[in-house]
């Protein structure tokens, strides 16, 4: 009997009455004011706006004029732990999650040392069970130490509740080695997610290889990179009838490669992440180490691409690829440093704010891919309804802030939206029918 | 102007004023005693984490015919082998209070970085591949002492241009100047997009004739290694500026050193058409006028220590 996929610190359960919010969940068909009764961490009624009175011991939150929607799922963190503790640990990227709105998120095993043995993965297990606000799950490494040269024992690490594999951080350059993680697939199972990336073409390259780079004499990184990978995987994948999901797209190519692998009807999914939605690498032009990032930052045209793909379908979620680094490590010249964002905190609102507002993207929409990563990887996916596990997040859609203003829960600051203003704010997550964050200024009576 | 780090922050009127300074200055150079008193108990400070010589001592000269007191830091056999970040480097550097940092990395942007840490001025002496704002001020008065401006000029910049920051300093600056710049190279070393910052493209010389001024870039042996090129040999088949290709109302320019042999034939080196020494000679002056630019009409960051009289 293989481990439960996902783990948590054990905190009590709530008790909370959420009334008149206006609850979105695309899935269960609402979208509309209603009054949320959680009871002992469940969902135990969903009633009409005022209409559920609070019983005794309960919570009250005065939520008019805010939304309720789903938690979201994140398929791709870097929580850093263990090793890099100093960037994030797994207690201040769970709270850095819960923040943003998040009841889950999937760790990547690039850590130090490489998250590729069943007992490392015991004990980051124990370590998220004593540490981690919300639930956390773990995709260990495809090849041992991510060298790309020997398989890990896979399936033992699924028996220990790997939720998948990834050697993310670094492609699987070998396609002979991808080929063999497929076939061992057949025994153990585990989406296989993939950094796509030949690095004969990526070299040193910081940034996108276009016209920004050309002036700034920056080495770039060309978009074939990516998407000559993607089309090599699919092909791989359906080879092997192999299951497989493509990390962070970022080039236009690369969402064509997979619109045309899904329409020969190979099992892979993908993934773009809020920065590549929101920003091109215009961003990059001040050479602002924020904005340096793998895959970089690409064009106008690659951002539509995303925003088609994730409207369309071909895109099934949104991840943030949150990667935390510290500051000294940022705040050095763009060419030496890490690549990388945080992006748990501001997803929904940088989202919201360059695509929900001005008509590209509806909220609905938004809501959904949010959290469509959770059913791609055998998670549970968050569903406002009786009976349910209580996965809620309470925003406030009309809210400005300035990112980074009054901190980040996260340990590190290298969000790309930094010193932006956003709109809508996660003022209480709810994960696993435990309060995984409240806001400073949420007012709640009794 | 408080610092110089990007060509791009640079209007025609700043250029201009910045070599006709340079053009006064000039006249410091043939006196008996070379020297100003114009940045008098003024610090300058060199700060090389590459090996130069050329671009070091033309800003070390400059400084001192300016009466300024200058200090060099090479990163080389200093606290950078130790592992001390950019930040402290320069943090510990400042605590001397440098007027003007003079500063030269292998990292684009790393100017603009340090100017966010100290308050001394900037002066951007190559950054990566991506500026040498001297170097194209230099070139441009150059061409004003042998043309008398560049408005029309045809200006072709010839080689690597994808590791140049000459390139991409000269090119926004002879365009700023009103010249119309073209980039001809072996198509490995011409990075892609470059055509938006307003140039042409080409991969032979065979037009080479329609030029006024031919630039040609340093060929470094080392971009062999990862094949940007089959062969020096080749190279210079195709690429190199010779007397054949070189026709005698043309003006030849290269930012040093010259690679004999390679980029430029011997003869071309060595014609009435190179004023490749007076760019070397241009760029003492000019530095001095970029020195004076930011340092002369701001007060000196040096402070009396206290209980000291002034």
């Amino acid at each position: 009997m293989a481990a439960p996929l996902l783990v948590h610190n054990s905190a009590p359960a709530v008790d909370v009455l959420i009334r008149e919010a206006h609850v979105l969940d695309p899935r269960a068909g609402i979208d509309e004011a209603r009054d949320v009764l959680v009871r002992g961490g469940e969902i135990a009624e969903i009633g009409p706006a005022g209409g559920i009175a609070a019983p005794e011991g309960a919570e009250v939150v005065e939520a008019q004029g805010r939304h309720l929607f789903p938690a979201f799922v994140d398929p791709h963190v870097h929580l850093r732990t263990p090793g890099q503790e100093h960037k994030e640990d797994l207690e201040t990227g769970t709270r850095s999650g819960a923040a943003g709105g998040f009841c889950a998120l999937l760790a990547m095993p690039n850590t130090d040392p490489v998250l590729d043995s069943a007992p490392l993965l015991r004990s980051v297990r124990d370590a998220a069970a004593r540490d981690a606000r919300i639930p956390v799950g773990f995709l260990p490494a495809v090849t041992r130490g991510m060298n790309g040269g020997e398989l890990t024992e896979m399936a033992e690490l699924r028996e220990e509740g790997a939720a998948g594999f990834t050697d993310d951080g670094r492609p699987v350059v070998s396609a002979g080695m991808l080929r063999k993680a497929l076939q061992y697939q057949r025994l153990c199972g585990g989406v296989i997610a993939l950094h796509e990336e030949d690095p004969t073409l990526s070299g040193r390259g910081a940034m996108h290889e276009g016209d920004v780079s050309a002036q700034l004499g920056v080495t770039g990184i060309p978009s074939i990179s990516e998407s000559t990978m993607v089309a090599r995987d699919a092909l791989i994948a359906e080879y092997e009838a192999g299951r497989i999901h493509v990390q962070h797209l970022s080039a236009r190519e690369s969402v064509q490669a997979l619109a045309d692998a899904k329409a020969r009807g190979v099992p892979i999914t993908g993934e773009a992440s809020p920065h590549h939605l929101c920003l091109t690498h215009e961003a990059v032009r001040t050479l602002d180490t924020r904005m340096k990032m793998n895959p970089p930052l690409r064009t106008e045209d690659d951002r539509q691409a995303l925003i088609e793909g994730l409207k369309s379908g071909v895109i099934d979620c949104i991840a943030t690829d949150h990667a935390p680094h510290a500051r000294d490590e940022k705040e050095v010249p763009f060419e030496q440093a890490p690549m990388g964002t945080t992006g748990l905190e501001t997803s929904f609102a940088a989202i919201y704010t360059n695509l929900v507002l001005p008509g590209v993207l509806t909220l609905e929409l938004l809501v959904r891919r949010l959290s469509d990563g959770a059913a791609l990887f055998a998670l549970p996916t968050p569903r406002i309804a009786p009976g349910e596990p209580a996965n809620l997040t309470l925003v406030d859609l009309d809210r400005e802030w300035v990112v980074g203003d009054g901190g980040y829960e996260s340990r590190s600051a290298n969000c790309c939206f930094d010193g932006r203003t956003l709109h809508g704010k996660v003022l209480l997550t709810i994960a696993a029918g435990t309060l995984a964050f409240r806001a400073r200024q949420l007012e709640v009576v009794r | 102007m408080k610092h110089l780090v990007s060509v791009e922050d640079l209007t025609r009127a700043d250029i201009e004023r910045i070599c006709d300074r340079a053009a006064s200055f000039s006249e410091v150079a043939d006196r008996e005693i070379k020297k100003v008193p114009a940045l008098r108990g003024r610090t300058v400070l060199n700060l090389f984490y590459e090996a130069s010589t050329r671009t070091r001592s033309s800003f070390e000269l400059a400084a001192k015919r300016l009466s300024a007191d200058v200090v060099n830091f090479s990163a080389s056999g200093s606290s950078v082998e130790k592992g001390e970040s950019l930040k402290d480097t320069v943090l510990t550097l400042g605590a001397h209070k440098p007027d003007a940092i003079v500063i030269r990395t292998p990292w684009a942007g790393a100017a603009e970085l340090v100017a966010g840490w100290t308050p001394a001025s900037i002066i951007n002496a190559g950054d990566g591949k991506r500026e040498h704002p001297t170097q194209a001020l230099l070139d441009v008065h150059t061409l004003r002492q042998r043309l008398g401006g560049l408005d029309g000029l045809n200006i072709w910049i010839v080689g690597d241009v994808l590791h140049s920051r000459v390139a991409r300093s000269d090119i926004m600056a002879f365009q700023k100047m009103g010249a119309r710049v073209t980039l001809a190279g072996p198509p490995t070393l011409i990075p892609r997009g470059i055509e938006a910052m307003g140039c042409e493209v080409r991969y032979t010389l065979d037009d080479l004739g329609q030029a006024d001024v031919v630039y040609a870039l340093r060929m470094q042996n080392e971009r062999m290694d990862e094949s940007w090129i089959p062969s020096i040999r080749e190279y210079a088949h195709w690429y190199q500026v010779n007397g054949r290709r070189l026709g005698p109302k043309q003006v030849l320019m290269h930012p040093g050193p010259v690679n004999r042999g390679v980029e430029l034939s011997a003869e071309v080196v060595d014609s009435p058409q190179a004023v490749i020494t007076a760019q070397v000679a241009a760029g003492v002056v000019v530095r001095m006028a970029v020195l004076y630019e930011v340092l002369a009409h701001v007060p000196s960051a040096t402070r009396t220590p206290e209980g000291v009289p002034a």
